[in-house]
């Protein structure tokens, strides 16, 4: 439903996207986990066709985000992080707008915003003035803003970014309803959040993919398993095969489909470092070691950066918004 | 569609503002005083001509009352514009609306359009309202009908010119107040340029006069449809709304 390939974009001689990579099925609900400043947004914007890449290419529902904006933006719904809204317009004005905006055929443009307002919990202040809502209340008409007009595909940039705990269910209730009729990519900065409500998760620091994996198996690699990397002259079968002997290793997996210069990634406990058994295995066999360093430092070092508890995202929340754009 | 879309909802975003209220009630006040020294330098006119019919010659409603009062309200326009241009792009830019927008399935052209079409309308209201000084006139006196015609599509050309280089400025930066300032100070520019052609002589003059933003109405108010002052303002609506639609493809790629 959405493909990414090669996508980078520069800011002045900054890039904040570089060379982004992935794909996401049809019915997915998938995280995009990250600290501040890892590029979320940015992805995001030009996914919605906000702003045109440096450089690479994607695809929404398979039209090309240059060449069919119009298309794609007809297959999106977007909310950007900080839910800007008309404030001065009421909750139903707004929605009505955005129903003209997109579209949506006038004699369904009553039912279906009506639809939307009970659906988003918005039925109690549908005629009060954005300006006067609370932010969970102007997160839900955000929300509604992007449902209207049925979009196959959601983006959610941070979409429970500064709300109380009670908003924060609210919210993430939403939008696992969706899992499975809408594709969903959401970005968050909080590491139990993508758990709750993600399906996979794609974890981005300073513009890069780190990893993408399922919730569950990313906090098992990182809880229980340090990797190391290999690079070993000799034959990929016995290599794996006598990897997989020794004592302490979790898993040994072939990188690149083998060959005779072939890289091995291998798991180890968390916490026994292996490097000197692993060098003595490879060179008493005979092979040559070509390679031999600790890997996935940086998820290591993109988790600690992580917000991981809920508490801590609030107090986080509660800092003055930084000029992210 | 996408046009008409944005039309209603600027629509509602100036009234729901006292921004455009503000702007009326100046513009009705101020044109409301011209209107009344106009008329009552008009009558003491009139009252000598009555005694000495020398003076008689060539003195009617038309070029005595309308073409100054015309002339007079192109002024306020000038100073008063961009103060209903102003928000148009830079408080979505501002407030972070822009990124929503320019996401919805809308070609920049029909966001443009809308927003231009909106001030268009509030303008046309504006001029519409006083349309009680040429009834007023009415009351004591048969003004031509075709001049006060003629006069007003000349004003309302101008209040498009005025829109469209007012939205280019919008459209160039986030803050309001710059937005305003820089298409106030535009406009008189291109007001001022007529002044240098008194000054001038031979081809610069014709240049100058010719360039001038006000130098064109004085046909209309005359009741003439001069096709080379029409195309005038169109041709410089079209070039300040096609250069805002530049302006707004080049910053998509700032983000
Ligand atoms: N409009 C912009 N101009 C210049 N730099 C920007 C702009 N927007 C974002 N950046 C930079 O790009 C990087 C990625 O930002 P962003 O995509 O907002 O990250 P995230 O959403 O993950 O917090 C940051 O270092 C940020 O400072
Ligand atoms: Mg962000």
């Amino acid at each position: 439903m959405i493909e990414v390939q090669g996508l980078t974009k520069v800011y002045g001689n900054k890039a904040a996207v570089d060379n982004l990579t992935f794909s996401v099925e049809q019915g997915e609900v998938v995280g995009f986990l990250g600290p501040n400043g890892a590029g979320k947004t940015t992805t995001m914007r030009v996914l919605s066709c906000f702003m045109p890449p440096t450089s690479g290419s994607a695809k929404v529902a398979g039209y090309d985000i240059h060449a069919d904006s119009i298309e794609v933006r007809r297959r999106i719904g977007y909310l950007p992080e900080h839910v800007p809204l008309y404030t001065e317009l009421t909750v139903t004005q707004y929605l009505n707008f955005v129903a003209e905006a997109k579209a949506v055929p006038r004699v369904q443009r009553r039912q279906k915003v009506g639809e939307l307002i009970e659906r988003c919990l918005l039925h109690d202040v549908r005629g009060r003035i954005i300006n006067t809502l609370s932010k969970g209340y102007r997160q839900r008409v955000g929300l509604a803003q992007a449902l209207l007009g049925d979009p196959p595909v959601l983006i959610l940039d941070e979409p429970t970014i500064g709300l109380d705990p009670k908003q924060i269910i609210e919210i993430r209730n939403l939008i696992r309803q969706m899992q499975g009729e809408r594709t969903v990519l959401l970005s968050t900065h909080i590491l139990p959040e993508v758990s709750v409500v993600c399906q996979r998760v794609i974890i981005i620091n300073e513009g890069r993919i780190v990893a993408v994996d399922t919730p569950e198996n990313l906090t098992r690699r990182l809880q229980r398993s340090t990797q190391v990397l290999l690079q070993v002259e000799g034959p990929p079968d016995q290599v794996t095969g006598r990897l997989r002997e020794m004592a302490g290793i979790l898993r040994v997996e072939m990188k690149d489909g083998g060959g005779v210069h072939g890289r091995y990634v291998v798991e180890t406990e968390k916490d026994c470092d292996l490097r000197r058994e692993l060098a003595h295995v490879v060179c008493s066999s005979g092979w040559g070691l070509l390679e031999l360093r600790p890997v996935d430092m940086s998820l290591e070092d993109v988790f600690i950066r992580l917000v991981t508890e809920e508490q801590d995202s609030m107090t986080v929340d509660r800092s003055p918004v930084t000029l992210d754009g | 569609m996408g046009t008409l879309a944005v039309f209603k909802k600027e629509i509602r975003s100036y009234f729901s503002s006292p921004v455009a209220f503000v702007v009326f009630i100046i513009f009705l006040v101020i044109s409301g005083y011209f209107f009344y020294s106009i008329l009552l330098y008009f009558s003491l006119i009139s009252m000598q001509a009555s005694m000495n019919p020398a003076f008689a010659t060539g003195l009617n409603v038309t070029d005595g009352i309308l073409r100054p009062l015309f002339a007079n309200m192109s002024v306020i326009l000038l100073f008063l514009m961009p103060l209903l241009t102003m928000r148009l792009f830079a408080e979505e830019r501002k407030q972070g609306t822009l990124e929503l927008l320019l996401t919805y399935p809308l070609r920049d052209g029909e966001v443009l359009l809308g927003k231009f079409l909106a001030a268009t309308a509030l303008v046309a209201l504006l001029l519409f309202a006083t349309g009680i000084y040429p009834l007023l006139l009415g009351l004591w006196s048969e003004p031509e009908l075709y001049p006060i015609l003629t006069g007003y599509f000349g004003l309302l050309l101008l209040a498009m010119t005025f829109i469209s280089l007012g939205l280019l400025f919008s459209s160039l930066t986030e803050n309001q107040i710059v937005a305003a300032a820089l298409a106030f100070g535009a406009l008189l520019l291109f007001w001022i340029i007529g002044w240098a052609a008194t000054l001038a002589e031979g081809d610069w003059a014709l240049l100058f006069r010719h360039l001038s933003i006000m130098e064109h109405l004085s046909s209309f108010a005359r009741g003439v449809l001069e096709t080379k002052d029409v195309l005038y303002y169109l041709g410089l609506t079209g070039f300040f709304l096609f250069a805002t639609l530049k302006s707004l493809e080049v910053r998509r790629w700032k983000g």
